[in-house]
């Protein structure tokens, strides 16, 4: 097996980490719907917010979906703050026109935000209330995916947790793996497990309620994506039990989060070795063409998306990066552990932001590529600094194998352009 | 409570932030959540601006609530003031913190900061993104704006362009053409590249060009109430509006109404032959009331077109779009919701869209061509090149730019001569889009796909009758049965119009009590409703 040799010196697992606050360039839990809608083909999210919710919505999209989306805002009018008992007869007279106009809804998720939150309406029981109305064709659940409560990705962790205590009972040795993750990266996985061996393999989210998961104490999980900790407690609580890796990003993060499961069900290393010789040897390849142009190349990140410190191990370890600075919007130890393990000593670890002083240390820097939120990238840019959106690496697919070298071409497409790019006079 | 899809307006705090970025020197603090922030990529992104936009969110959390957000708010407004040192500054809230009621105002006047502090009360739960623009413009000039001596030559000030608007930044040089060519100089041009200092200067000028009632008509009542400044109601948008737009200046200025037309070619690009394939074309338009109002004077009366519908979604401008209706001889249509506009559209079936990005996504949903004409707008919007809406050169620009969605003069004839041409059929769009792939024909919509994510140019086919009286699956409760002949000659009626040939039919059908429509139906129908 070529598990990786512990580093020697320090890593950053036990690095002090900077705490900021302060304004924040980042995105509310409210934007996970976007990709969560297209992955739950059964599902609707209703927003009970505000204008501006519906706004960030429209133009986190940045385009809007061709067809009515499976998404929506009930927008809070002054009436509404006025009278509780009035909210919520309105809330269920809006759901009732929404369901009987989408006969193809099986699961509603009534989604809390900034405004709902602090008049303090009361989702739980409105899901409660409305589930009775609706069942058995529809469920009705909710989660907060509110400014002052969630960043960004951690609204699909809220997502997830909020379906945790309604999955069926299993008693049955299952690997239940959970994140949204495009299908042809999950499908990579389940393939790649089954493989070696291991099944029966179960998603959460699944693509339709029909086909939720079960949990029980035999359960046992991997997360995708390093913002399901409230879903991992979740699980937890029903006995399922957590395999812990550093996330399946670039051929290393891959191998090592797919050598924990294959551990876990006792899988040999012929027949580990078998499975992933060849597509690792892609990967490993694909890498080495992709980050041609990122070698000795110093990285900042803000934070944005909560995969800031698995990437970072992926660009330091396989595509010769220099990380500056590795930001996050929070950090949860006992996902990131064995990423931050992985990352030699240096990088200031930083959680939170105070955007300004933050980029005062960007430009103090002058990284050869900035990972940040659209709102920021085309003011580093006329900087002059290089940018990548970190958006961009939530909406494709740069899970494991196949991926690793699209992973690293995010990265170094910025770079490449820069380099391509002659716009001034020739002399 | 009210379900909404896709909005035309943001809440008013961006409107405020769509002045507060197009000035200088001047800064926001915002008291907001963390996630409203995202408003700062509508600038970055779509209009590309290489600069944050002057903005400081507070970015309150959950465990703040019920301790001391008011001083987070003071500690923010402090930073603020002293890393950007502005001219002055604006305060406000956005939906969430109009809710725990700090008073920004109130709290910003305390804290002795020495440059002019503008509190804003911007309503989130009852206005939108344009009562946002209007109001901030109006009492940034409020405060600001000083009784000054006119300047000794003739001058104008122009009012309402600001950050993210339709062609803003275009229209503002063409309007200073038409000025210079009246010889009135311009004293100010705000809120787009103003700063606080020029606003104070406001009054020196001897009249106000309102370019955008939207965001500038509050303003310019109150320059004209306090300052004695009187103000335009024409936007020079079209040729015939530019010369009336000259005409009003002249007369407010007292000045000779001087044009100079030597780069005007819209009037003959549209007399000439080649647009006569443009006669009656139908349309229908959709966007602000401004723009619309112009757009529908240019269709009937610059291109020839009919126009069949017309709406805004700005409900502060209901009175004039209602006016324009009449006028028009259509009932107008004052909606803020997407799909009652959709609805609209559909009901219409005109031959092209003259509307915002939303309409835009309507017309590729119904397979109509659409032109934009007004905000809210895509990044593709903004283009590099210069390309006005006001003006002679905006005249220019609006003709291409209309003309261009659709399939020309000659072309149309020959889509319907030879309809069955595997490379140039209807489905494949106008041939100068090479980007328009032909729409797959006769794929069947999988059974679980929802109803509104079909394609209409599925639909039509949804009723189709077999040959030998097997109905296809699909015809629910609807009695009206399309014989296969029938609906293979509908098939041949070029897409822009068959929806409207098919709706026609089966009115006429029903009428006259018909449940199995044939080809004869469709020629009757052709014929009882030929204008």
């Amino acid at each position: 097996m070529n598990r990786p040799a512990n580093i020697e010196g320090a890593s950053c697992k036990d690095a002090p980490i900077l705490k900021e606050r302060g304004q924040r360039e980042v995105f509310c839990g409210l934007t996970g719907i976007i990709w969560l809608h297209r992955k739950m083909q059964d599902a609707f999210f209703l927003v009970v917010g505000s204008r501006t919710c519906a706004h960030l919505l429209q133009s986190a999209a940045g385009v809007m979906i061709f067809a009515e989306p499976r998404f929506g805002t009930a927008i809070l009018e002054e009436g509404d703050l006025a009278g509780m008992a009035d909210a919520h007869e309105e809330l269920d007279r809006e759901v009732e026109k929404l369901l009987s106009r989408r006969p193809d809804i099986k699961q509603l998720f009534l989604v809390g935000s900034c405004p709902s939150e602090v008049i303090k309406l009361d989702l739980a029981r409105a899901a409660e209330r409305l589930t009775q109305v609706h069942a058995p064709h529809v469920r009705v659940l909710n989660y907060s995916g509110s400014g002052i409560e969630t960043t960004f990705t951690q609204g699909e962790d809220a997502c997830l947790a909020s379906m945790v205590p309604v999955l069926p009972a299993t008693g049955d040795r299952e690997l239940l793996l959970v994140g949204a993750l495009p299908d042809v990266v999950e499908d990579q996985a389940v393939s790649l497990l089954t493989k070696m061996g291991i099944g029966p393999i179960r998603v959460l989210p699944a693509a339709r309620s029909a086909e939720a998961p079960g949990v029980g104490k035999n359960t046992v999980f991997a997360c995708l994506q390093p913002f399901l900790g409230d879903t991992a407690a979740a699980l937890g609580r029903r006995g399922a039990r957590m395999i812990q890796a550093p996330f399946p990003f670039g051929e290393e993060g891959t191998t090592l989060w797919l050598k924990a499961i294959a551990d876990e069900f006792g899988v040999d290393d012929t027949t580990f070795e078998a499975v992933t010789a060849a597509p690792r040897a892609r990967a490993r390849t694909a890498i080495a063409n992709a980050s041609e142009h990122l070698r000795g190349k110093t990285i900042f990140f803000m934070p944005d998306s909560q995969l800031e410190i698995p990437l970072a191990r992926f660009l330091v370890r396989e595509c010769g990066m220099e990380a500056v600075e590795i930001g996050q919007p929070y950090i949860h130890k006992g996902l990131v552990s064995p990423d931050l393990d992985l990352i030699p000593a240096g990088p200031t670890i930083s959680e939170g932001q105070d955007v300004d002083l933050q980029l005062d240390r960007v430009r103090a820097a002058r990284p050869d590529l900035t990972v940040c939120g659209l709102g920021l990238a085309n003011p580093l840019e006329a900087e002059g600094l290089t940018t990548k959106w970190a958006i961009e690496l939530v909406f494709t697919p740069v899970h494991f194998y196949e991926q690793a070298g699209d992973l690293a071409g995010l990265f170094s497409r910025p770079l490449r352009r820069r380099a391509l790019l002659k716009l001034e006079a020739a002399e | 409570m009210k379900l909404t899809v896709w909005t035309y307006e943001g809440p008013p705090h961006v409107g405020a932030m769509r002045v507060a970025t197009a000035m200088k020197d001047l800064h926001y603090v915002l008291h907001a959540p963390q996630g409203d922030t995202y408003a700062d990529l509508l600038f970055t992104m779509i209009e590309r601006r290489d600069h944050r936009p002057p903005v400081t969110y507070t970015t309150f959390e959950g465990r703040d609530l019920g301790e001391d957000t008011a001083g987070i708010f003071k500690k923010t407004c402090q930073d603020a003031y002293d890393r950007f040192r502005p001219q002055a500054l604006i305060v406000g809230a956005s939906c969430t913190a109009e809710l725990i009621q700090d008073d920004p105002g109130g709290l910003a006047e305390t804290m002795g900061i020495p440059v002019p502090v503008v509190a804003l009360e911007l309503p989130s739960y009852q206005r939108k993104e344009n009562f946002g623009t209007d109001e901030t413009f109006y009492q940034l000039v409020r405060a600001l704006a000083q009784p000054m001596d006119r300047t000794p030559g003739i001058t104008a000030n122009l009012i309402g362009p600001l950050a993210l608007g339709f062609r803003h930044r275009d229209d503002i040089e063409e309007v200073k053409g038409l000025l210079y060519e009246m010889g009135i100089g311009i004293n100010v041009v705000a809120p787009f590249g103003a700063t606080p200092e020029e606003l104070t200067r406001l009054g020196q000028a001897h009249v106000n060009v309102v370019m955008y009632p939207e965001h500038a008509e509050t303003a310019a009542r109150h320059m004209e109430r306090t300052l004695g400044i009187p103000y335009t109601k024409t936007v020079p948008i079209g040729v015939g509006a530019t010369h009336d737009f000259v005409a009003e200046v002249a007369r407010l200025c007292g000045v000779e109404p001087k044009k100079d037309l030597s780069r005007l070619r819209q009037p003959w690009w549209s007399k000439s032959v080649d647009s006569t394939y443009l006669t009656g074309k139908r349309v229908f338009l959709f966007g602000d009331a401004t723009h619309v109002k112009t757009a529908a004077r240019i269709a009937r009366d610059e291109m020839g077109f009919e126009v069949v519908g017309l709406g805004c979604y700005n409900r502060e401008f209901a009175r004039s779009i209602r006016e324009l209706g009449r006028e028009f001889g259509v009932e107008p249509l004052i909606t803020d919701d997407y799909l009652e506009v959709e609805k609209a559209i559909e009901e219409a079936s005109p031959e092209m869209i003259l509307g915002t990005q939303m309409e835009r996504h309507i017309g590729k949903r119904l397979g109509i061509p659409c032109a934009v004409i007004s905000a809210p707008i895509h990044v593709q919007d903004f283009p590099a090149r210069y390309s006005p809406q006001m003006g002679w050169e905006g005249a220019n620009v609006i003709f291409d730019t209309w003309i261009h969605p659709l399939v020309m003069g000659l072309e149309e004839h020959l889509l319907a001569m030879f309809r069955e041409d595997f490379e140039f059929h209807d489905e494949a769009g106008p041939s100068h889009h090479g980007g328009h792939a032909p729409k797959p024909v006769g794929v069947e919509p999988a059974g679980d796909m929802p109803v509104a994510e079909v394609a209409p140019e599925e639909r039509i086919s949804g009723k189709m009758k077999e040959p030998d009286g097997a109905e296809a699956a699909g015809t629910g409760s609807d009695v009206m049965v399309w014989l296969a002949d029938a609906e293979r000659e509908l098939k041949k009626i070029p897409f822009f119009v068959r929806g409207k040939a098919k709706r026609n039919t089966e009115k006429y059908a029903a009428e006259r009590g018909v449940s199995e429509i044939s080809v004869d139906t469709l020629y009757e129908a052709k014929a009882h409703f030929a204008r």
